[in-house]
């Protein structure tokens, strides 16, 4: 697998880093990670290039993960982003949401490295 | 909306909370954490608690989760959390515990299967410091579980608000 550049969205610096290792621990090769604290800051941080994978949370301040994916398919060039959910709400109404809205994939909070695995990796090799 | 009797009642009755609530403390300690949460050995004092971070629910349940546990506590839990052993400032502590109630708190709004979609939650706020006076609103009970974390007692509670 080639390496990867992420962008990483979630309030909780702390849950971040948990993301990231668990990225890692699912074996993918990332070159480099973006982070931002919300959905606005993410829009910002694609201005530095692009990425190949965005994990996302949805609760946040500023600008939800929902309206980040709406947001998101009007920016040149990562509309065709993949984007990961990966958030506390777990309810079958926010999952369907999130996926109408353009999310590839959903991840529920607590989750485990092999989760991450289980939903990134088909996600990353899917065209 | 329905009333908080109500919605109580369509989840049975206020005693399904306590084990909902224990089951999904427990699920986030074993899954974030690697850890097991056992029973608690002592009664805790207030004083204790230094740490205590707040997550609200809103919309058919209307309260607020609360997790609270020592200042050792809360810096076990983030360095479990970040999977190091070093010295982390304030502000990354005050983010693990945030978080980690945040998650115990949407494990056990998931696990409400008839009022989850219709119920919301806020960012947690932390506070630091066991001095302090603390007000709730909640007229429709608060219940409690205690569990031993590594040899302190942590406290995982739900106020509900009509």
């Amino acid at each position: 697998m080639k390496k990867v550049r992420a962008l990483i969205v979630d309030d909780s610096s702390v849950m971040r880093k948990i993301v990231e290792r668990s990225l890692r621990q699912a074996g993918i090769d990332l070159s480099e990670v973006l982070e931002a604290a919300n959905g606005a800051e993410a829009l910002g941080a694609l201005n530095q290039g692009a990425v190949d994978l965005i994990l996302c949370d949805i609760n946040m301040p500023v600008m939800d993960g929902i309206e980040f994916l709406k947001q998101l398919k009007a920016v040149d060039g990562a509309k065709s982003v993949p984007v990961v959910m990966i958030t506390t709400e777990g309810n079958e109404a926010h999952v369907v949401q999130a996926l109408s809205a353009g999310a590839r994939g959903y991840i529920r909070k607590p989750f485990t490295p092999d989760q991450v695995k289980e939903h990134v990796i088909p996600v990353l090799e899917k065209p | 909306m329905r009333p908080a009797n109500q919605v109580l009642a369509n989840n049975r009755n206020q005693e399904e909370f306590p084990p909902l609530l224990e089951q999904s403390a427990r699920e986030v300690f074993q899954i974030m954490l690697g850890c097991e949460l056992d029973p608690p050995t002592e009664v805790p004092s207030p004083e204790s608690f230094e740490f205590t971070a707040m997550v609200g629910l809103a919309g058919e349940l209307c309260g607020v989760i609360t997790f609270r546990c020592s200042a050792q506590s809360a810096m076990l839990i983030t360095s479990k959390m970040l999977g190091g052993d070093s010295k982390y400032p304030d502000e990354q502590v005050w983010d693990a515990v945030g978080e980690l109630c945040n998650v115990i708190a949407g494990t056990f709004k998931n696990k409400l299967t008839r009022i989850s979609e219709r119920c919301m939650l806020s960012v947690p706020t932390v506070i630091t410091g066991a001095n302090y006076s603390y007000h709730s609103l909640a007229d429709s009970g608060c219940v409690e579980v205690l569990f031993t974390f590594s040899e302190s007692v942590v406290s995982v509670s739900l106020e509900v608000h009509s």
